[in-house]
């Protein structure tokens, strides 16, 4: 990337300004409520400077993870909050030695690590060159898919299993709470019917494009997560179908097709994840299926917040 | 300098601001969110340090961070409305001795 000129680089400047200074206003802020609002936008303004560098993918993946459902997560926290828990002033019950003490300490490994940014050597060629020269045998035609989940699979096996152990984990933690049920509200309902078609038809689209374009199994479970959490929210009665049978299939899919397939081609290839190069697009793009639902499902439940319960006056 | 170099420092900042709300703030929510912030400097630094051009590599360890990140914030928020449940404050024991 050439040296930053004209009004993109302009542009560069006030959007990295513009991180900054909502990063602090969302954790300077008193009322937490506003903290998150801003915390959302500052999730936006990433997306935009992942466009900025050239990552696509991580836009996407940002947008729809990062300020989308991480915002929701956050929000539906706040609301189960009880109303009496003090909301803590931003850092006004800590001692002013304490602040400077931590002031001092954040500031000297900024330093350093701003220091590290100017002065590392960037390794040439990069193993980037690698991935863009191996393309060919990976199966799919976008190199970030490739990555994900031929070259380095196995981070996206464990990946699927820390987004199972969190879901395990937030279930083990008791019955979801109460939610407010906000009763029927005609026009939530209505564009819950109208959007529900055309997300599942954007996540089957960013599905397929990932083989050869931004997009992928990450980006399009998040969509199908959104999905959820958009019906969760126009009050369908949803808790019945999270706790059956089926749900808990879709929710360890990802997994056990990732594990079946690193079983599979450690026996007849003999390495973990290798995958016969004429059949690597089919089986990538299985995987990734599979992926999508159960990242879907798993991030919907995780919204639901604690292990659902089949209601009786359904 | 560059537009990456530009981001990456940008990231060192988000990081350093993340990290001192982290120390700072008692309210669980607010470390929450900070932690988050520490996080999404962490990503832009090494996308940023990746320089001369788009390289899948970081791309894709960032893509993983993202969801590894919303799974423990999920986890960190529950384990947050389950110590209110239980405690009646959004914040950790200040003192060793009203630990139980």
């Amino acid at each position: 990337m050439e040296t930053m000129t004209g009004l993109t680089g302009l542009f560069d400047v006030f959007l990295s300004a513009g991180l900054l200074w909502l990063a602090w206003q969302a954790l300077a802020s008193t009322d937490l409520f506003r903290a998150i609002v801003l915390f959302i936008s500052f999730g936006l303004l990433m997306a935009l400077a992942w466009a900025r560098l050239g990552a696509p993918d991580i836009a996407l993946a940002e947008a729809a993870i990062g300020a989308g459902l991480t915002g929701a997560l956050l929000l539906s926290a706040l609301a189960r909050l009880p109303r009496d828990v003090p909301a803590g002033d931003a850092g006004c019950r800590t001692a002013f030695v304490v602040r400077v003490l931590a002031w001092l300490a954040t500031m000297g490994l900024a330093s350093t690590l701003a220091w590290v940014v100017f002065h590392l050597q960037p390794v040439a060629p990069g193993p980037g060159n690698a991935v863009i020269e191996q393309l060919e045998a990976s199966g799919v035609g976008n190199p970030v898919t490739a990555v994900l989940l031929n070259f380095r699979g196995y981070d996206t096996l464990l990946e699927m299993a820390v987004l199972l152990l969190a879901l395990l984990g937030v279930w083990s933690l008791g019955v979801e709470a109460e939610q407010q049920v906000t009763g029927a509200d005609p026009v939530l309902d209505g564009l819950a019917r109208l959007l529900l078609p055309l997300l599942i038809l954007v996540a089957a689209y960013l599905l397929w494009v990932g083989a050869h374009a931004p997009g992928g199994a990450f980006q399009a479970g998040s969509v199908l997560g959104a999905a959820g959490v958009l019906l969760l929210l126009a009050g369908w009665r949803l808790r019945a179908a999270m706790s059956s049978a089926w749900m808990r299939a879709v929710l360890v899919a990802g997994p056990a097709a990732f594990v079946a397939m690193a079983v599979t081609t450690l026996l007849i290839e003999g390495r973990l994840l290798e995958f016969p190069q004429a059949q690597a697009g089919m089986l990538i793009f299985v995987l990734e299926a599979c992926a999508t639902l159960s990242i879907g499902a798993t991030l919907a439940a995780l919204y639901l917040g604690g292990i659902p319960q089949a209601e009786d006056d359904a | 300098m560059t537009a990456a170099d530009l981001y990456a420092l940008a990231g060192v900042g988000l990081v350093g601001l993340g990290l001192y709300a982290l120390i700072v703030h008692a309210h669980l929510l607010r470390k929450i969110l900070a932690i988050n912030v520490t996080g999404s400097g962490i990503f832009l630094v090494l996308v940023g340090l990746s320089g001369t051009g788009p390289d899948a590599i970081p791309q894709a360890m960032v893509i993983t961070g993202i969801v590894v990140a919303v799974s423990a914030t999920a986890l960190a928020l529950a384990l947050m409305l389950r110590l209110t449940a239980l405690s009646g404050q959004a914040e950790l024991p200040q003192d060793p001795d009203d630990a139980h």
